[in-house]
């Protein structure tokens, strides 16, 4: 009953909002909903990549942030770099703030308690709140299959707003403050990188939109965003963000090292629609052989962070690299293989 | 104040009575969790997060019904954790809608994060707690120690006795937590197994009735929406927590005031509901009192009656609201009496004379009042984990109220666990 009610009545706000994509960076909107007001470091690339989440969600949209760098340097009370109404929420629960606002949402909209419109939801987290504590939420989230609503894992590989410790996404081997390296142990972070956007793919098949993205290119991030927004349904999407506090290098060289990440194969960019995997841009390049990988060392020495590696270790980030495109069912993104 | 001010008119008597609703009430053979599914579902609530766990969910069962029916339209979304479910709808919450969540001992304590910025937020979510033990040692039954955790938090809580007053409390407790003079989050606690499965016959309000009493929530310029895009919680650290406590802490001050004054509404409206904070019983003239929450009243009640017939001058008190604290309520109920029994369904390890909550706490509602009215105040541990809280008990534990009173054998600063092998 209710669900003939909604459709009758209400197709106006239970169907997401339509984005088309831009098709060049001439076509992008020029207004901005996140801009000054927030206190990120010089050269974070987290914050640049609100500043495209919100340019491309665009006005009517609701954006909440867990715990982590894009809440606490971004918001200081009596200032505020969102244009758009923005709340915090707490470290593990952004897949359930996105979940709790758009239920809201939907019901005072289909009681007749709101003025009836498809409104944008967007959750933020980084990869404490995303690939560590907050994941089941992100799981449960990408369940619901009756909200539309995009979880938008901003990854610097660190709780770096703690003074960069380790999460389940930060890479093998790297210097934190809880990883230093020392006399008797150089390397004291063994994991490897967990693959969250592949993960959370594979394993809700309802939902319709998983994608990597990269700040450096702008134009496939502000796209991606819209499609993940306008295909309905809970989407994914996992960018990777250069932290120069946490990765150590100067501030003008993020974009470079967002780019370098693509072109050595270490965060393939692509898109899985309905099932459906795309590569993009450089890491398409590479996928179809076109263009040949770079060295891992030209990104790992880079970074302060990997300045304590020796040649083996180097070796090892290598070999593993290339076992992604090599061995993996689907080179760069899921390393099973057939039987 | 007296207790004249607090009193509530009886609707009959007064001659501002004035009955809006038809009244019409379906009477139900109904558990404390069906009677709370009711009041959720008069209340039209929009968003309802529900989560596994004893004895709480059954209220989830019989909402979930009422929406497969069709007697009910919400958003209800089970989630994966009660940390989600209290998540969800605290955003939930904060765009707009009503909310209506619930939870059990350690499940209560797993979304205990959730717990605390929610009413640091000031957003008006009414929870269900069937109470229980925290295990381990693995317990289902009764102890009140887990929703007594948010006292410090900016919640407000209160404990509930029968089917009919956990029915009543939702539609008050709704009133008053979306008050915008409030915006504080409510606890409605029921004892596990004794309330929440516990059968009564209860009158179940029409939605007229009810829309008479509670307004539609109104968050107004904090509501969270692309028309008022304002950022809630930011990052305000020492320059403005203080402030923001404060807030808190005059909200929790007022909710005394609009809890009489809902109660009063609501007496007018339904013709019960009673005093708000405290319900005295046979307590005009108790020589000593013992006071406490939830269903054990009611072998507390038959206990005195008993005793009364022996000539023996006992009442109860019996505390509903625990934050706001009564007080003065208590101050006044008890001022007369030369002994006070409190018995406690908790426990404050290593706490002032290793006491219950509730008896410490009334020890410091009653430090301030006059030295020739200071009762005497010991306190009783029982029933805990569900065991059973018999009228042999309270016996037991009034003979040594009444020993204190004559200054025989027994320290007033003393605890005694009530039923508990040696």
């Amino acid at each position: 009953m209710q669900e003939a009610k909604e459709q009758a009545s209400a197709r106006d706000f239970t169907s997401p909002q339509v984005l088309e994509p831009w098709t060049g960076i001439k076509k992008v909107a020029h207004e901005e909903y996140y801009t000054s007001g927030h206190r990120t470091c010089q050269g974070c690339e987290s914050a640049q990549m609100m500043r495209l989440l919100a340019k491309a969600a665009g006005p009517r949209t609701i954006v909440v942030g867990a715990t982590g760098c894009m809440y606490v340097a971004n918001t200081t009370y009596y200032s505020t770099p969102w244009v758009l109404p923005w709340m915090h929420t707490q470290l593990g629960s952004a897949g359930s703030a996105a979940t709790g606002t758009a239920a809201g949402l939907r019901a005072l909209m289909r009681k007749g308690k709101m003025d009836k419109e498809p409104i944008n939801v967007i959750a933020v987290c980084g990869d404490g709140g995303g690939a560590d504590m907050g994941l089941s939420a992100i799981s449960a989230a990408l369940q619901h299959t009756q909200y539309n609503l995009l979880v938008m894992l901003y990854d610097n590989e660190s709780y770096a707003n703690t003074d960069i410790q380790i999460s389940g996404s930060s890479p093998y081997g790297v210097n934190t403050s809880f990883s230093p390296p020392g006399k008797l142990h150089r390397i004291m972070h063994k994991h490897w990188k967990k693959n969250t956007a592949p993960m959370l793919a594979v394993g809700h098949p309802d939902c319709r939109y998983v994608a990597t993205v990269v700040a450096s290119n702008a134009v496939d991030t502000l796209n991606k965003v819209r499609r993940a927004l306008s295909i309905g349904g809970p989407t994914f999407l996992h960018s990777l963000n250069p932290c120069p506090k946490g990765w150590d290098y100067d501030p003008k060289y993020s974009q470079q090292i967002g780019e370098l990440a693509v072109e050595t194969g270490i965060w393939p960019l692509y898109e899985i629609e309905d099932r459906k995997l795309k590569m993009y841009g450089k890491s398409q390049h590479i996928a179809s052989g076109v263009v040949k990988r770079k060295p891992v060392s030209e990104y790992l020495l880079r970074q302060g962070r990997f300045a304590h590696f020796t040649q083996e270790d180097i070796a090892r980030v290598q070999a593993r690299t290339d076992e992604m495109w090599e061995k993996w069912f689907l080179p760069g993104v899921i390393a099973l293989s057939g039987a | 104040m007296s207790a004249v001010d607090t009193a509530i008119p009886t609707p009959k008597k007064s001659p501002l009575d004035v009955v809006i609703a038809p009244r019409t009430e379906n009477e139900e053979l109904i558990s404390g969790s069906e009677a709370i599914a009711h009041a959720v579902r008069l209340a039209n609530v929009d968003v309802i997060t529900a989560y596994p766990i004893r004895p709480y969910d059954t209220v989830m069962q019989y909402v979930s019904k009422m929406i497969a029916d069709g007697d009910f339209d919400c958003e209800f979304i089970v989630a994966e954790s009660e940390h989600s479910q209290f998540e969800i709808v605290k955003h939930a919450s904060a765009v707009g809608a009503r909310v209506f969540a619930g939870s059990s001992g350690v499940g209560w304590f797993y979304a205990f994060e959730a717990l605390a910025v929610t009413a640091g937020l000031r957003l008006p979510m009414v929870a269900m707690v069937g109470n229980r033990a925290l295990d381990d040692p693995g317990a289902f039954g009764v102890e009140h120690n887990d929703a007594l955790a948010v006292r410090d938090l900016g919640w407000m809580l209160c404990w509930v006795s029968t089917a009919q007053e956990a029915l009543d409390t939702a539609l008050i407790a709704y009133r008053v937590a979306e008050d915008p003079r409030i915006f504080l989050p409510c606890a409605i606690s029921c004892d596990g197994a004794f309330l929440t499965h516990s059968q009564s016959i209860v009158k179940v309000p029409s939605q007229a009735m009810v829309d008479s009493f509670l307004p539609r929530y109104d968050r107004g310029d904090k509501r969270l929406h692309p028309d008022n895009p304002i950022t809630i919680a930011p990052q305000v650290n020492e320059d403005w927590l203080m402030e923001m406590r404060r807030q808190s802490d005059e909200a929790a001050r007022r909710a005394s005031d609009v809890l009489i004054e809902a109660y009063r509404d609501f007496n007018a409206k339904f013709g019960r509901g009673g005093e708000p904070f405290i319900e005295r019983y046979m307590m005009d003239d108790a020589e000593v009192a013992l006071v406490g929450m939830g269903t054990m009243a009611m072998p507390v009640k038959v206990a005195v009656r008993k005793m009364r017939e022996q000539g023996k001058k006992v009442g109860f008190v019996r505390v509903r609201w625990f934050r706001p604290f009564p007080t003065r309520e208590l101050q006044d109920a008890l001022a007369d009496v030369h002994a006070v029994g409190v018995i406690d369904r908790d426990f404050s390890f290593g706490s002032a004379f290793f006491s219950g909550v509730l008896a410490n706490e009334l020890r410091s509602a009653l430090y301030p009042a006059k030295k020739k009215n200071q009762p005497k105040i010991l306190s009783f541990i029982a029933g805990l984990g569900g065991r059973e809280v018999s009228t042999g008990n309270v016996m037991k534990m009034t003979k040594t109220v009444f020993d204190a009173a004559n200054g025989v054998g027994t320290d007033a600063q003393d605890t005694y666990w009530i039923g508990a092998r040696e």
